[in-house]
């Protein structure tokens, strides 16, 4: 990851104001953003913010209502037809045929990219070392496990070697250890130089990625390196409370003006503060006045999801004014 | 293009290889089909369940009945004795008919005189009825112009026909309806089969998301439909092979016309049924509906509006139109035409160009509602 620095400064994707609508339903609206060649870049939202549809967009399925992105040098609006054949494309659906063998799947998907003979033979070995799948061709695919089955898509995905792969939640319904390897072969990928653009719903995987964008409600509401989403967006003092009766003690936090924002997790409690001591002996006092005992109280470095969460909400306030 | 057309086809009978419940079907079910059709519909009305009433037993009665048990449209089951049973024979259904010689019929015939004989049919089958009327007028006619002739010998007259028709029918010389039926039978087949195989082959594809690796791809979906439909033009071949082969075999259907004709039209023919179930893919999102669109849209026209089982010609004008809406019914004209007549092009060049037309329409049509699908 700390290759960044030294990759160029070339754009792989530029989006410019890119805008789809679904009758009155804005899906993406007025985006922009770059990504730079041979960077992990993580998108991130919740569930309906817009991901797929601007992932989409950029992998020239669906046209854009305005706007443009220009992908791999070729235009979403203009040239769908050559951005398709310069990208890679994995989805959280496992899109292989189950009933076909891992080789016939290759063959399939080379032959769609348009790969013959030796260059064929060649991917194909590529395909089947990556999958940890040499030797074994004649599997059908439907009984692979799914971590193999999720190596084996995304190979398959850049079978054609593009210079650029999507991945949506490339990583649901996958074991933990599968997921830890899986982003190995996406750091390789990475380290080859190709740009990989992704999107997930656990933030420890976005913690390895590059650079984060996160978008809300089809807008982008932050971006940087996961340092600067934890420093320049979440400047208030991060407060760890362990106590009694989590739940009430949370509603009650929640209740004050003096925090921002609440978030529980599992038997902690995290509230943002702006001032650090004053706020420690007003939650001291606040949780005593209601019979609550503190077992701990700590200052901590927040997590990405903090401040996911605090731009989030603080994004759905401003929505709701 | 080629590279991607042959990619997707290769693919496409991969999977087919292996489903071997779904070849099971294709080829098992058009036999099915064609010997269940192909016996239980029959217009031919033989072995008619016949009672009789005799209350002449004379040698007259006896001949006659013998007259018509000599064939093989009537059956005698029985004889009673009692007229209040007629009707409870025709409710059980245990003839069809009952006839009824009247008393003294010998005596009267040879008195000169004009005798009745009374025959009740079960009319709730017209078209049955019918015929069996045809039947009986035919042998009364031919009894009694016997009957004449003996008589007029007697008198030392020689008796002669003065008029005879002759019918002569072509194509199909012994009127066999299975002869009629058969073409439209095979056209019913395969215009299922090739929908519902190819419709459900497509939308499997969305269900299991399949389509969405597809669509990223460079495929269009020009490429990705003529690389579907190849496989299956292959597989309808063979059905049709199968059921012409079980049709010469089982009702010695022959194929009298050009085979490279036959070939030719089949192909047409399985084009634009394979187009019709691209369609029906294209507007439904699972198997299940479109399982069902596919089994309506192809066997309920082919059915009633091909002119199949019903002729077109006795139809409303506006069903009549509507008729146009299956290619079956052309291919069961062209079929009928190469099969039984043995004609060339020259007789149903306007059939074959209507299933250009609807393949073409078709065809366009859906690769523009997929490509709005995928939009949308």
């Amino acid at each position: 990851m700390s290759l960044s620095s030294q990759k160029g400064n070339m754009n792989s994707i530029e989006v410019k104001n890119l805008t789809k609508k679904f009758g009155s339903f804005t899906a993406v609206d007025g985006i922009s953003f770059n990504v730079k060649e041979g960077e992990i870049f993580g998108f991130l939202g919740a569930n309906g913010a817009g991901k797929s549809t601007a992932i989409r967009i950029l992998c020239g399925i669906i046209e854009p209502t305005s706007g443009d992105a220009i992908v791999g040098g070729y235009s979403v609006m203009n040239e769908p037809d050559k951005v398709k054949l310069n990208i890679g494309y994995m989805s959280q659906k496992f899109s292989l045929y189950n009933d076909l063998t891992v080789e016939e799947n290759i063959n399939f998907f080379g032959g769609v990219y348009g790969l013959i003979k030796n260059k064929l033979e060649d991917r194909k070995k590529w395909v089947l070392k990556v999958a940890y799948l040499e030797g074994k061709e004649k599997l059908l695919t439907k009984d692979l496990p799914g971590g193999i089955k999720q190596r084996l898509a995304l190979a398959i995905a850049v079978i054609h070697e593009p210079k650029i792969v999507f991945l949506d939640e490339p990583t649901g319904g996958v074991d933990p250890i599968s997921r830890r390897n899986f982003w190995e072969l996406i750091n390789e990928l990475s380290h080859k130089g190709i740009t990989v653009f992704v999107t997930t719903h656990y933030l420890d995987e976005a913690e390895y990625c590059n650079s984060i964008t996160l978008i809300n409600a089809g807008k982008i509401i932050a971006s940087g390196t996961s340092k600067e989403l934890k420093t320049k967006y979440l400047t208030n003092t991060m407060l760890e409370v362990e106590c009694d009766r989590v739940v009430e003690a949370l509603d009650i936090f929640s209740k004050q003006d003096w925090v921002e924002e609440t978030s529980i997790f599992g038997n902690y409690i995290h509230i943002s503060v702006e001032d650090e001591n004053s706020a420690r002996s007003l939650a001291e006092k606040t949780l005593k006045e209601n019979n609550i005992k503190i077992i701990r109280m700590d200052k901590i470095v927040p997590t990405l999801e903090d401040v996911f969460i605090y731009l989030l909400e603080k994004d759905t306030k401003k929505n709701v004014k | 293009m080629l590279n991607r057309i042959k990619a997707i086809a290769l693919k496409e009978i991969r999977q087919l290889k292996r489903d071997t419940r779904m070849l099971f079907v294709l080829f098992v079910f058009p036999l099915l089909l064609l010997v269940i059709f192909g016996y239980a519909i029959n217009f031919d009305v033989h072995h008619i369940k016949m009672v009789v009433l005799d209350q002449d037993k004379s040698f007259d009665s006896r001949n006659f009945i013998n007259s018509l048990t000599s064939s093989s449209y009537f059956d005698l089951v029985g004889y009673i004795n009692d007229e209040n049973k007629i009707k409870e024979i025709l409710d059980k259904k245990e003839a069809q008919c009952v006839i009824v010689f009247p008393k003294d019929m010998s005596r009267q015939l040879y008195a000169n005189q004009n005798v009745k004989i009374q025959i009740l049919i079960d009319g709730v089958d017209g078209n049955t009825a019918t015929v069996i009327q045809n039947y009986f007028n035919y042998a009364v006619q031919s009894y009694s112009q016997k009957f004449i002739s003996n008589v007029l010998a007697v008198k030392g007259i020689k008796s002669y026909v003065p008029i005879d028709l002759e019918p002569v029918f072509w194509f199909n010389p012994d009127l066999s309806s299975t002869f009629f039926l058969i073409p439209g039978l095979i056209a019913m087949i395969l215009i299922i089969t090739a929908v519902v195989s190819i419709s459900l082959s497509i939308v499997r594809e969305k269900e299991r998301g399949t389509i969405e690796q597809i669509n990223v791809s460079p495929l269009t979906s020009f490429e990705m439909l003529i690389g579907k439909t190849i496989p299956y033009i292959i597989i309808s071949l063979l059905i049709t092979v199968v059921i012409l082969t079980a049709g010469y075999i089982l009702f010695q259907i022959p194929i009298k016309g050009n085979y490279f004709l036959l070939l030719i039209t089949t192909l047409l023919f399985i084009f634009a049924s394979l187009n019709l179930g691209i369609f029906v893919s294209s507007v439904s999102q699972t198997q299940q509906v479109a399982f069902q669109i596919a089994t309506i849209i192809s066997m309920l026209p082919s059915t009633i509006l091909s002119g199949f089982i019903f002729p077109i010609e006795s139809m409303p004008v506006p069903i009549q139109w509507l008729t146009n809406i299956t290619p079956s019914k052309f291919f069961l004209i062209i079929l009928r035409d190469i099969l039984l007549k043995g004609v060339g092009i020259e007789a149903f060049w306007q059939q074959v160009l209507y299933l250009v037309l609807f393949s073409a329409i078709l065809l366009g049509l859906s690769t523009l509602i997929n490509k709005r699908s995928k939009v949308g």
